[in-house]
């Protein structure tokens, strides 16, 4: 068949953007080259819903930003996933420093946003009492927050899925051909898919993929970013989200709340050689505890539970890339998509399907599309006695495999079961939070390979943490 | 000869010196009679219990814990674990029923029920 | 709403060892809580053998160490609800807790916390480098080979020379894979020292003291790590790196007793043991819930976790049948040479003498520990050997507690 769209690259951009075509009649494939969606950027990064001071005016990135905002937490309400308006500080630590926090004010006024303001040491410190006394002055923003950027990727997909979308995982697009308006995407496996218009939300690929068409007019620098996640005992040592002043490499290295209850520290700044270069370094994990101790003294960094690299899909010009290209008809790149690009990817996919419809691309309303998606968190929150209603029903949710976590057996065949499926450790990771919490797996992880085993229908030596040949067993001796 | 071992026999793991001439074997540096014993057996003929697991054939995804009744000359253990891997048994199984018999002069038996 | 006069949370040695206790002192009311389908905890994988020398006067392994207490329970007729998750434990003593049939709550007169602990993972280590499959703790390869039959990888290194690393490195050994080597950040080993002789010297496994992980290599799955001695900060020397290849790593750094739940219920924790404070009967700062095993300290030997358990059962039976224990007036505190001693309160009451358990603060040769309440000597005892690695066990007289004052030290001092 020749859909009407595909897309590659299944990020929380590519997600969006498959959501918002499915509000339409019409037939969209997502090509990815992982095991599972939200594999690159979208899954390691800061969760922050920028406030929109930072873009410099006048670019996509500060239309996009300024405009993105509530559509993002409209959005994730209606896809249940966890969102918090919880503001955030930008803090001074010098004369020099303050300066440039008025300077942020000014670009925020201009970019057209509201509930910020300056704010002395003293107020940051009344606000946030573990912030540090060396902090002079503060951008305080209150239309920002916090967001758990893969579980909003997973929504996106699955709901688009649940919509009619179709998704195809370890699907490296290898070669791609144009021949009378029908474009097919062939991967490493040799399995190929037909579309009139292609969509290259590939992230830190986008680059490559737009080689594969000879459309190359831009370059990716991939920056990577370290951070380290602390237990949920340092949770409550910010309300806000705390920046740094930002520079050139980036917003700096934050303190933040997440939306489940730990603290978040980091990202450092790194040019790195590629998007799979996802290391941690002593000298970045070194930074981000100095850094972090900085701006808030006291956290206790033996509370780590896991440290981790995002690679960011930046640009030379700074900007985001959405646009047609100039040379292949129906091809729309949706590229360098750094930050703010997880505060905008609702305004960029509706941004994207304009340029989409502009294309060419007929868009006829779909009257049966559903924008909601069910809430996976629902069994943790409900009261006891809703509870045992439930587990009467579903005795398996009675079951708690998880336990740092309390997660049960039910959410994790559910997390298999729903789109979009997940075939490995890491993802049943990203749905239910099953080894996410201070033991890291080591309880759970026997269960829940067992579960991916069952669900899937495959040997356990065959259940992987993240596909390939991340095997975690080999055979059993005498079968 | 004379050579210092760990005594492995309890935890408190005592350092006892073997002296070896001819035919006789002293201990020192044990704290009980024990002690004396594994350090001439460990010069002469050192010996070590195997343990390990073996498949239940018809209980799926299970396995039962084994061990060898007597400890074993230590050259053998790799003989020892070449048989048990190869086995398999049909539960029920009771602590202490024989797995496998006659191994390097002991049988390989269960530390576990398997109901 | 159940009641019951003693519930007690998980169903492992200690668990069980504090049940048989509770029920002999006299309260028949007592039901076990465990999450797992058996009792046993985490002696359902440690197949090895070594255990109950101390206890019960034969050398056990794990599994059969477990069915001596699991006949305890069953001749008493101690109830136990097995796949039943504990989720919240309230200071006055109602235990939640989740089960295939629905949510149970149950009022206890007393209650023995016995959850356990957890080892400490890669993310807590904080080992830089990428992040592959066939990073294990050790334990989880454990229950993966030994109860699953599974094997996690053929060529290993081990990162932590505990217990559990240099029981894994024969495991792994005996069942055909090459253990590259254990490396230990300490300048001595955390594990027995019976351990290191059968499971690293008989199949010829280095172990390399002061040397850490210091990254991990491999897209996928573990292509390697980069080995390097550590400086007096325990900080990786770059010129001391080197590469092993391998396919798996297994972390033993350590326990962390699980102690979650007893945080939600406001129970005092010592940021020395990372368990309960707690005094002679093992009861926590909280009357009436009571703390033994693992969950209260890490211990080395499965013997002494029986009896610590036995301890806190019996502790538990006598507040149930009295509705208070006498106040627990002495605090004891490490001196010299000392890390912590367990327990941190004491009664001068005390009916019976009392054993102090303690760890050293670094390996020492003969040392002769002196237990102290101001000038008064409680107690002495000589020992061959200390090592942080292996729990010291010290008795005091009851009758020596009756004058004795605030506080009570425990030193040592190391002979000639």
């Amino acid at each position: 068949m020749v859909y009407d769209a595909v897309i590659i690259g299944a990020g929380v951009t590519g997600g969006m953007l498959a959501r918002e075509l499915m509000k339409y009649r019409l037939a969209v494939c997502i090509c990815e080259k992982e095991n599972d969606v939200a594999c690159g950027a979208s899954k390691a990064n800061s969760g922050i819903v920028h406030g929109g001071y930072d873009p410099v005016p006048g670019t996509l990135k500060a239309r996009l930003n300024a405009a993105g905002v509530e559509k993002l937490f409209e959005t994730a309400k209606l896809l249940h996933v966890p969102v918090k308006r919880c503001g955030s500080l930008v803090c001074a630590f010098s004369e020099a420093e303050a300066t440039r926090i008025n300077e942020l004010y000014e670009r925020g006024l201009k970019n057209g946003i509201s509930g910020i303001s300056v704010i002395t040491g003293a107020e940051a410190r009344k606000a946030e009492p573990n912030l540090s006394p060396e902090v002079c002055a503060a951008l305080s923003v209150e239309n920002s927050g916090i967001v758990c950027p893969y579980e909003l990727t997973i929504a996106a997909v699955g709901n688009a899925m649940d919509n009619g979308a179709e998704l195809k995982l370890n699907f490296e697009a290898e070669k791609i051909t144009e021949k009378g308006g029908v474009f097919t995407v062939i991967s490493k496996n040799g399995e190929s898919v037909k579309a009139r218009y292609l969509i290259n939300c590939a992230g830190g690929y986008s680059d490559k993929i737009a080689e594969l068409l000879d459309d190359k007019f831009f370059e990716i620098i991939p920056r990577a970013g370290e951070y380290m996640l602390l237990d949920k005992t340092e949770g409550s040592r910010v309300s806000r989200t705390i920046f740094r002043v930002p520079t050139k490499e980036g917003k700096g290295v934050l303190v933040s709340p997440t939306v489940d209850g730990n603290l978040l520290t980091g990202p450092t700044s790194a040019a790195v050689a590629s998007a799979e270069s996802r290391e941690t370094t002593p000298e970045g994990l070194d930074t981000v505890a100095r850094l972090a101790s900085n701006s808030v003294p006291g956290i206790d960094f033996r509370g780590v539970i896991t440290s981790f690299t995002g690679v960011r899909a930046s640009e030379k010009g700074g900007d985001f890339i959405i646009e047609p290209s100039k040379r292949v008809k129906g091809l729309l790149h949706v590229a360098a998509i750094d930050s703010p690009g997880l505060t905008c990817c609702v305004a960029i996919a509706e941004y994207a399907a304009e340029q989409l419809k502009n294309m060419g691309l007929r868009m006829e309303k779909n009257p049966e599309f559903n924008p909601r998606r069910e809430n996976p968190h629902a069994f943790r929150e409900m009261t006891d006695s809703a509870k045992n209603e439930y587990i009467k029903i579903h005795p398996e949710y009675g079951r708690i495999v998880c336990r740092c976590e309390t997660v049960s057996e039910g959410e994790i065949r559910d997390a298999v079961r729903r789109n979009p499926k997940t075939f490995d450790i890491d993802g049943i990771k990203r749905r239910t939070r099953a080894g996410m919490g201070r033991c890291q797996g080591g309880f759970c992880a026997p269960y829940v390979m067992k579960i991916l085993s069952e669900e899937n229908g495959i040997p356990m030596e065959k259940v992987t943490k993240n596909g390939g040949n991340s095997y975690m067993v080999s055979e059993r001796e005498g079968e | 000869m004379k050579r210092n071992l760990t005594c492995i026999i309890c935890p408190r793991g005592c350092t006892l010196t073997v002296e070896t001439e001819g035919d006789k074997v002293s201990v020192s540096g044990n704290s009980c009679p024990k002690g004396a014993v594994y350090g001439i057996e460990e010069t002469t003929r050192p010996t070590r219990t195997v343990t390990s697991v073996v498949r239940v054939s018809n209980r799926e995804d299970t396995m039962v814990s084994v061990k060898t009744a007597e400890p074993v000359p230590k050259e053998n253990i790799f003989d020892v674990m070449a048989l048990i891997k190869k086995a398999s048994v049909k539960a029920p199984i009771h602590i202490g029923d024989k797995i496998l018999v006659d191994v390097c002069g002991t049988d390989i038996v269960a530390t576990k029920d398997v109901l | 709403m159940l009641d019951h006069d003693i519930v007690v949370v998980g169903g492992g040695p200690a668990g069980m060892a504090a049940a048989a206790a509770a029920y002999d002192a006299g309260v028949k009311d007592v039901v076990i809580l465990d999450r797992e389908e058996e009792n046993g905890g985490i002696l359902r994988q440690c197949i090895h053998n070594g255990f109950g020398l101390h206890k019960l006067g034969r050398e056990l392994t794990g599994p059969e160490y477990a069915a001596v207490y699991k006949q305890k329970i069953e001749e008493r007729g101690i109830k136990t609800y097995n796949l039943t998750m504990v989720t919240d434990i309230s200071a006055d003593r109602v235990v939640t807790a989740c089960r295939r049939d629905g949510i149970i709550k149950i009022r206890a007169k007393a209650v023995i916390l016995a959850m356990g602990c957890r080892e400490r993972s890669r993310g807590a280590l904080n080992i830089p480098g990428t992040r592959p499959a066939g990073v294990y703790s050790a334990g989880t390869a454990q229950k993966l080979v030994n109860c699953e039959g599974y094997m996690v990888g053929k060529r290993v290194v081990i990162l932590g020379s505990g217990d559990i690393g240099l029981i894994m490195a024969r495991r792994m050994s005996l069942q055909g894979a090459k253990v590259e080597a254990v490396c230990e950040i300490m300048p001595y080993s955390g594990g027995l020292t019976r351990n290191i002789v059968q499971c690293l010297e008989d199949y010829n496994i280095p172990l390399y003291l002061s040397t850490t992980v210091a990254k991990i290599h491999g897209e996928r799955r573990v292509e390697g790590v980069t080995v390097a001695r550590v400086d007096e900060n325990r900080k990786p020397i770059k010129k001391t790196e080197r590469y092993i290849p391998c396919d798996t790593l297994l972390l033993s750094c350590g326990l962390i007793p699980e102690n979650e739940l007893t945080r939600t219920a406001g129970i005092p924790i010592s940021p020395v043991t990372g368990g309960a404070i707690v005094d002679e009967h093992r009861q926590t700062e909280i009357a009436g819930i009571f703390a033994c095993g693992n969950v209260l300290q890490v211990h080395d030997l499965v013997d002494y976790v029986s009896d610590e358990a036995e301890i806190a059962g019996a502790g538990a039976a006598e507040f149930v049948k009295n509705g208070s224990l006498a106040a627990a007036n002495l605090q004891t505190l490490p001196g010299n040479g000392v890390r912590y001693v367990l327990p941190q309160r004491v009664s001068s009451e005390a009916k019976e003498d009392i054993s102090l358990y303690l760890r050293v603060t670094q390996p020492f040769g003969r040392v002769c520990f002196t237990v102290k309440s101001g000038d008064e000597v409680l107690s002495t005892a000589v020992r061959l050997k200390a090592a942080p690695g292996e729990m010291e066990k010290l008795n005091i007289k009851s009758e020596k507690l009756k004058t004795a004052k605030e506080p009570i030290t425990v030193s040592l001092e190391e002979l000639k």
